[in-house]
């Protein structure tokens, strides 16, 4: 596309019946007087200084869908409404949102910052929306009164049935509704009624969804049930290998696989195996799945038999061809990532874990346990101080766990404390590390300080205690046990 | 006869191979886990055995910490990158902690290094067990128990064993609140948290522990060893006499005039 000077009214022409016409105009065009369908030759007589783009609906259409995939963040309910609309089934998103105003913020924001110009309009079904988003002119109370003032126009019937119903003196959906619902089939044809009660919510207004293809995806059908699971586990196998040679030539490994048993009597499962690293190993992944189907609570069961099976790869990531290096470390770490795919696709993959630092001075928040098969960066953790003894615990209580403690004075350092039924009595301690609560997170800039020790017991064991509240914050303090040192 | 002497050379011949390959002491070692304490690694011919089982009992449930981090930064004292797999159920988190990495970081060791495998229960812990101890490149297998391990019998204990030595991995069995049973491990510890060497002040020091060894197959057990950690050397040493107040380490005085000065 040919850059065009950036203040002159933009036009997108099109051939239509045998001349160039406007397909579509921006804001500055139609107030110039130009209209959608004007042949271009009428256009620039009246408009000399015209910005003119070829029309391409393709091009629109892609356009379309990538918006569509990109709000796919807010539900995964997402249809095209072609040329120029979206349908969100936003049933149970919006509270993720803040509500369905902060959604609309949202989207207004991000689609605003795409140079999009947005119209929206909530509704109760998606034909109701989207006549409201469509041919809403002024604001109402509540959507039903919104409804009934929209034009008859907003049931897009056909030119002749619009016509009709203007003439008749039926100008609002509000007029229409007022009428006998048989009256209208008879007079207007039965599509005015049906998109009338669609409108209202009285008849079903489907919405058809946008569904990402995976990337990758083979598949079988079978004349003949498969009803062995021997025999399935081996066709399996070889849709594995059949994906796995397409990622081949993609340069792609698979990161997620999901197999999808199709049965005769109607049912489909779906299992699922997820790899820490790209892979294109056709071993490993029939080893995942073995693996999977082994911990399956509810055995898969054929029944009467598969009818189809699908294997799809949703998440590719780039493989190049390796070769392994010959010290053997590669082989090495390779075997500690299978490891963790296949314990992971065991116990689930929050049951494989590696640590990561947080910087925080809350102990209990100061590390995440996130799951090692995201592979996630290696974080950097604070270096002890040379000559210092440890000052955090080798084990933690999340939630620290109730002690009573007997101080000699109130606000000094523990004496004696008692935890799980038994009596500790300290011999050496050191503190108070007084840690304050993140006030500047909290709205009521409230939470109480916290007096860290670190006590050793007459039999050399080491706790971390800590009191809770200092005596002017809170009138009686308690205390809790937060660790155990090494 | 000939068809079915057959089968019986071939079993013959299978348990004449077993035998030559024995058991999992057949196996010469392919390196230690070494505490650095000269003296404690000697006494049992260099440390402990790399593609052996060792197990660490802490018979009373407090001790549970000294015993666990003994194991830890035996295994996180070996240089490189080489993982720390840790085997736990999902309630040692509620009974003895959760594994706290800045305490471990503290200690001188790479929590980078740790990955926690946690399971519903022990029969699935054994299972994840079985497989961690045949993944080669790991720098040792942590297994956390609690209580008597019923399921961990003389079979399965032999199996996690000769999985470790085929694939030259060291198993550390952590027995908390446990009392020894028979077992086919190299060495058997019993670990009890000692007092540390006092700080200025009177401060607790650097963790101390009291090690007796149970059991060892390579010689004569029953030896008492009292080491604390000194996470500068990254090395286990000599630890204080009970209830002898030793002077102040100098480094501890030391530093804060030099952090003055500077």
């Amino acid at each position: 596309m040919a850059p065009k000077p950036p203040d002159l009214p933009l036009v997108f022409a099109e051939k239509q019946r045998g001349a160039l016409r406007l397909a579509s105009i921006d804001a500055r065009a139609q107030a110039l007087g130009l209209r959608v369908g004007m042949p271009l030759a009428d256009a620039r007589a009246q408009v000399p200084e015209l910005a003119i783009v070829p029309h391409d609906p393709a091009l629109d259409h892609a356009w379309l869908d990538r918006l569509a995939q990109g709000c796919a963040r807010y539900t995964p309910l997402v249809a095209l409404d072609s040329p120029d609309g979206l349908i969100l089934d936003i049933t149970g998103c919006a509270h993720l949102f803040e509500g369905e105003a902060g959604l609309i913020d949202d989207i207004d924001r991000r689609l605003t910052r795409l140079g999009m110009t947005l119209r929206h309009a909530l509704g109760p079904t998606a034909d109701a929306a989207r006549a409201l988003a469509r041919y809403q002119t002024r604001p109402a109370l509540d959507e039903a009164t919104a409804i009934r003032r929209l034009p008859v126009a907003a049931l897009e019937l056909e030119a002749e049935a619009a016509t009709a119903l203007i003439r008749a003196g039926l100008k609002t959906i509000g007029d229409l509704v007022a009428r006998p619902m048989a009256n209208i089939a008879a007079r207007f044809g039965a599509d005015a009624a049906t998109a009338l009660r669609r409108l209202l919510g009285d008849a079903p207004s489907p919405l058809d969804p946008r569904v990402t293809p995976p990337p990758v995806a083979t598949e079988r059908r079978f004349a003949e049930p498969v009803a062995s699971m021997p025999h399935a586990t081996r066709i399996l196998t070889e849709l594995v290998g059949e994906a796995i040679g397409e990622l081949a030539e993609r340069g792609k490994g698979g990161r997620h696989f999901r197999a999808t048993f199709f049965r005769s009597d109607g049912l489909a499962r779906s299992i699922a195996v997820e790899t820490g690293h790209p892979t294109r190993d056709a071993g490993l992944v029939m080893r995942l799945f073995a693996e999977r189907m082994d911990a399956l609570r509810d055995p898969l069961d054929p029944g009467f038999g598969f009818d189809m099976m699908r294997l799809a790869v949703p998440r590719l990531e780039a493989l190049a061809a390796t070769q392994l290096k010959l010290e053997g470390g590669e082989v090495r770490a390779a075997a500690v990532t299978e490891l963790v795919d296949r314990l992971a696709t065991r116990i689930g993959r929050g049951g494989v874990r590696k640590f990561a630092a947080v910087d925080t001075h809350i102990p209990e928040q100061a590390q995440l346990a996130l799951p090692a098969i995201d592979a996630p960066p290696p974080t950097p953790w604070s270096v002890p101080e040379p000559g210092e003894p440890p000052l955090r615990p080798f084990y933690l209580f999340d939630p620290p766990q109730v002690i009573e403690v007997i101080a000699e004075v109130p606000d000094g350092p523990p004496h004696r404390f008692r935890w799980r039924r038994a009596t500790h009595a300290i011999r050496r301690y050191e503190g108070p590390e007084r840690i304050a609560s993140e006030w500047w997170r909290r709205k009521d800039n409230a939470g109480l300080t916290r007096d860290y020790y670190r006590v050793e017991d007459e039999r050399g064991r080491r706790y971390w205690l800590f009191r809770h509240g200092l005596y002017d914050e809170k009138p009686d303090p308690r205390w809790y046990i937060h660790g155990l040192f090494a | 006869m000939r068809e079915s002497s057959q089968p019986l050379a071939g079993l013959r011949q299978r348990i004449a191979r077993l035998a030559a390959t024995g058991g999992p002491e057949s196996r010469p070692a392919e390196g230690w886990l070494a505490s650095g304490h000269g003296a404690f690694d000697a006494a049992i011919g260099g440390g402990l055995m790399v593609g052996r089982t060792h197990e660490f009992f802490a018979a009373d449930a407090l001790d549970g910490a000294s015993a666990a981090a003994f194991a830890a930064l035996l295994a996180l004292r070996t240089p490189g990158q080489a993982p720390l797999l840790w085997l736990r159920t999902v309630d040692a988190g509620r009974r003895t902690g959760h594994i706290y990495a800045p305490g471990i970081a503290e200690l001188g060791g790479d929590p980078g290094r740790l990955l926690l495998i946690e399971t519903a229960d022990p029969r699935m812990l054994l299972a994840c067990a079985n497989d961690a101890v045949r993944c080669a490149g790991s720098a040792a297998v942590i297994v956390e128990s609690w209580g008597k391990f019923p399921l961990l019998d003389l079979t399965a204990g032999r199996r996690l064993t000769l999985g470790a030595r085929d694939a030259g991995t060291t198993l550390l069995m952590l027995r908390l609140n446990a009392a020894p049973t028979p077992s086919v491990a190299e060495t058997r510890w019993s670990i009890v948290a000692a007092p540390s060497r006092a700080l200025e002040a009177d401060a607790p020091g650097a963790p101390a522990f009291d090690l007796e060894l149970l059991r060892w197959r390579g010689g004569p057990a029953g030896t008492h060893w009292r080491l604390d950690w000194d996470k500068d050397e990254q090395a286990f040493r000599d630890a204080a006499l009970s209830g002898a107040v030793l002077p102040l380490a100098a480094r501890r005085t030391v530093h804060p005039l030099g952090a003055e000065a500077a």
